[in-house]
């Protein structure tokens, strides 16, 4: 019986299904719900890990171990969890081990479109792309097979679209893997150089065996059609063209698309009168064929930037779209871009920033909406835990008394994932900064996932949470305070203090996101028409549940959760706190 | 080309369209049709546009509806539905709750909300349905069950029998939420333009 599953949710129940023992992950867009659905099943482990490095050296850890072990992150996760790969690579698997990484074509909600693929091939991997559900559940059983098969990771890619599309999936019984022995063996595991120039023989070796073994794979299909027009593609480019082009083109299909099966697209590029490769960002299959001396077109016609569509797709390669737009909408509608929630703790600190008119060094998390207007209170965000290091990098440039106006913000679980280190650097190089901490003890962009702040694990078992505070004067900082969002005047006072000590100072900005445990709502924030001059500060705070109605402000009760926000910034005292 | 049945949900984040979509997904599903959907999440969830493709039919390729293709378009807000109006196909059935939600711009007074949407779309189409949705879920107790009350309406032009919506809502939906969500389901089913 066939259910409907997001790419996700295949990807776990074909980890499941693997026999998959040790899984893990850090939460990012579009990969997230993979490790959320895998620990609902029985007999396995996983866990969110403090970031995507960590996850993979313990997926690393649990292959020597024997166990078949998952780890997975989105594209630029893997940027983190890079150093580990590349020597992965090297040292092969015992239990099988796959890498997911979940790209983001198009920028949904990342801050690059990098082209993972790339990174099989720099780690000399195989590479696996599914392009729809059932795909992605069955194809990672291969994956398993092949890792253990030859010795090796194998990087299994998903984009958006397949992450998060949803379709049906015939499901499977797991299969019961014994633990493979565990057998200490220095020259394969110990990566010195000695040990290691044997072993890039063999992982030169292993890329000639697979690139044989991807000629008969069953991962690789030629379609048959018109043969006019031959496409090479893989993941949901394929679906795309075949949508735009039907039975008038032939499809090459690659599942495994690293190393590209040569003698297979031989086969196919001579029974076609003109070959094409649709592929999203860069041009991954196409150089390598055309370093082959294949004659194929691809970014001549097709954006190296954002997603394809079929519509791009049949223009391109018919020069025609069988889709015709029929409605147009009237140019200059508003746009609706993201914003932080009714009650969204974040919000206080932002707008004490523009207040305070103060260069912040960003992060990544709900709070870079804090770079958009009105607050626009952000300077730079560059990837996780950057902040704290920008900030000591704008000091080291522009002196002590510049560093009096900058302060960097970081989320809870980014300051986990990355802001340690920086928070080091920060007091080991003399560093006289201010850092927030916005806790808002959870992970929130991503759909609120705990992490090593919270006290709670991926299964909301109890541990050990990780006091900021603490580790904050561990690491040598000796101005450390705790305030809470919701009270601006202390906020504001808070922030002034620090910033003008010239030492290190850490805030913790304290209180949980309101869309984790949504408050019960007893009050309500009332306007006094006659006190309500319209002077429209309030509005400044960019909350959804205020607007301005003829001349005057107006509470949306129905969203409004009552952090009284509105109130301590109205300076004509027409809104206050009443009884619902 | 194939039959395909394309469904276009568009709306503000916090609207249920994630939900309304997947019962879509599961109702076809049991009816024998292969499916497709493509979701919205991660920061565009907060607050922002969010617009969900759902396909259906013998054999279903690229998750995405292309512009001009869609046999519905699902507006759970008004602006929404304006703005998404492109992916309509010629004859296509417009769907509309006549709900306006504020962006943040507008909020601000700094640009306006605009004016006769109902009516430009209607123009437009020729067949807009403009469905009280919010005051039909308010009227049940439970603002959340707009997408239910627009998938109740949806429901009336597509030949899947009343109990496969019932029951894609049952195994969709958690459980004390069920008999809320079905109520509302009617409620859209039974709705007649006026």
């Amino acid at each position: 019986m066939a259910v409907v599953l997001s790419g996700n949710e295949a990807v776990a129940r074909g980890a499941f299904e693997a026999g998959v023992k040790v899984a893990a992950a850090y939460p990012g867009t579009p990969s997230t719900e993979i490790l959320e659905n895998f620990v609902k099943y029985e007999g396995v482990y996983g866990e969110w890990s403090p970031n995507e490095k960590v996850a993979l050296e313990v997926g690393f850890g649990a292959s020597l171990g024997g166990a078949r072990a998952l780890v997975v992150m989105k594209h630029v996760g893997l940027n983190v969890a890079a150093d580990p790969l590349m020597t992965l690579s090297y040292i092969g698997v015992n239990g099988g081990l796959v890498v997911v990484t979940a790209d983001d074509p198009g920028m949904h909600s990342s801050q690059n479109e990098q082209d993972n693929r790339l990174y099989a091939r720099f780690a000399k991997i195989p590479l696996i792309e599914p392009s729809d559900s059932q795909e992605a559940k069955d194809f990672l059983k291969v994956a398993y097979d092949l890792s253990e098969r030859f010795d090796t990771p194998v990087l299994f890619r998903l984009t958006t679209r397949v992450a998060h599309g949803r379709s049906p999936v015939v499901l499977g019984e797991r299969k019961q893997i014994p633990l493979r022995d565990y057998a200490k063996n220095v020259p394969k595991n110990v990566m010195l150089p000695v040990y290691a120039r044997q072993r890039h023989l063999r992982v030169e070796e292993r890329r000639k065996e697979l690139a044989t073994f991807a000629e008969k794979s069953t991962l690789n299909q030629i379609i048959w059609g018109g043969r006019k027009f031959g496409i090479i593609a893989s993941g949901v480019s394929y679906q795309y063209a075949r949508e735009a082009l039907g039975e008038e083109a032939s499809y090459l299909k690659l599942g495994l698309s690293y190393p590209l099966p040569l003698g297979l697209v031989r086969e196919f590029a001579e029974q076609v009168e003109q070959l094409f490769v649709v592929e999203e960002l860069e041009p991954f299959i196409e150089e390598q064929l055309k370093a082959a001396g294949f004659s194929v077109v691809g970014k001549e016609v097709f954006p190296r930037t954002g997603e394809l569509s079929p519509e791009l797709i049949a223009r391109r390669i018919r020069g025609t779209s069988p889709f015709q737009v029929h409605f147009s909408r009237p140019e200059g509608l508003p746009n609706r871009p993201p914003l932080m929630c009714p009650g969204c703790p974040h919000r206080g600190v932002f707008y004490v920033l523009k207040k305070l008119k103060v260069v912040v060094t960003g992060d990544i998390g709900c709070y870079t909406l804090g770079a958009l207007p009105p607050f626009q209170a952000m300077d730079s965000c560059l990837c996780m835990g950057a902040s704290i290091g920008a900030s000591l990098g704008l000091e080291k440039a522009r002196g002590k008394d510049f560093a009096r106006q900058v302060v960097a913000v970081i989320g809870d679980s980014t300051f986990v994932h990355s802001g340690l280190t920086g928070l080091v650097d920060l007091i080991y190089n003399k560093g006289t900064g201010t850092v927030i901490i916005l806790d808002n003890r959870t992970t929130a962009m991503t759909g609120h996932q705990d992490h090593p702040g919270t006290g709670f694990t991926i299964k909301k078992e109890e541990t050990k949470a990780l006091d900021f505070a603490e580790v904050a004067s561990a690491i040598g900082v000796k101005r450390v305070s705790t305030v809470d969002p919701y009270d601006l005047e202390n906020l504001e006072r808070v922030i002034q203090e620090e910033l003008a000590s010239e030492e290190v100072s850490v805030i913790i900005s304290k209180r949980p996101c309101v869309l984790l445990n949504p408050p019960k709502v007893d009050k309500r924030i009332e306007v006094d028409a006659d006190k309500c001059k319209g002077c429209k500060r309030c509005l400044q705070l960019a909350c959804p549940a205020l607007s301005f109605a003829g001349d005057r402000v107006s509470v949306n009760e129905e969203i409004c959760n009552c952090c009284s926000l509105c109130v301590q910034v109205c300076p004509h005292q027409a809104l206050k706190v009443g009884e619902r | 080309m194939v039959e395909v049945v394309n469904i276009l949900l568009a709306g503000v984040g916090g609207q249920g369209i994630v939900l309304a979509s997947r019962v879509l997904a599961d109702v076809a599903l049991q009816s024998g049709k292969a499916v497709k959907v493509s979701e919205t999440h991660g920061m565009a969830q907060r607050g922002g546009s969010v617009v969900t493709h759902v396909r259906f039919g013998e054999q279903v390729y690229s998750p995405l509806i292309a512009l001009g293709q869609a046999d519905f378009l699902l507006g759970f807000e008004k602006l929404e539905a304006m703005r998404f109006l492109p992916y309509l196909k010629k004859d296509g059935r417009l769907i509309v709750n006549d709900q306006e939600i504020y962006p943040l711009n507008v909020l601000l007074g700094k640009e306006k909300y605009p004016p006769e949407i109902s009516s430009y779309l209607k123009e437009q189409t020729g067949q807009m349905c403009l469905v009280p949705a919010q005051e039909i879920a308010q009227q049940l107790g439970s603002p959340r069950v707009v997408n239910m009350v627009l998938l109740g309406v949806l429901a009336q032009f597509l030949d899947i029998p009343q109990e496969k919506w019932e029951e894609a809502i049952y195994r969709c939906v958690r459980p004390e939420f069920r008999e809320i969500n079905c109520q509302a389901f009617r409620k859209g089913f039974s709705w007649k333009s006026g």
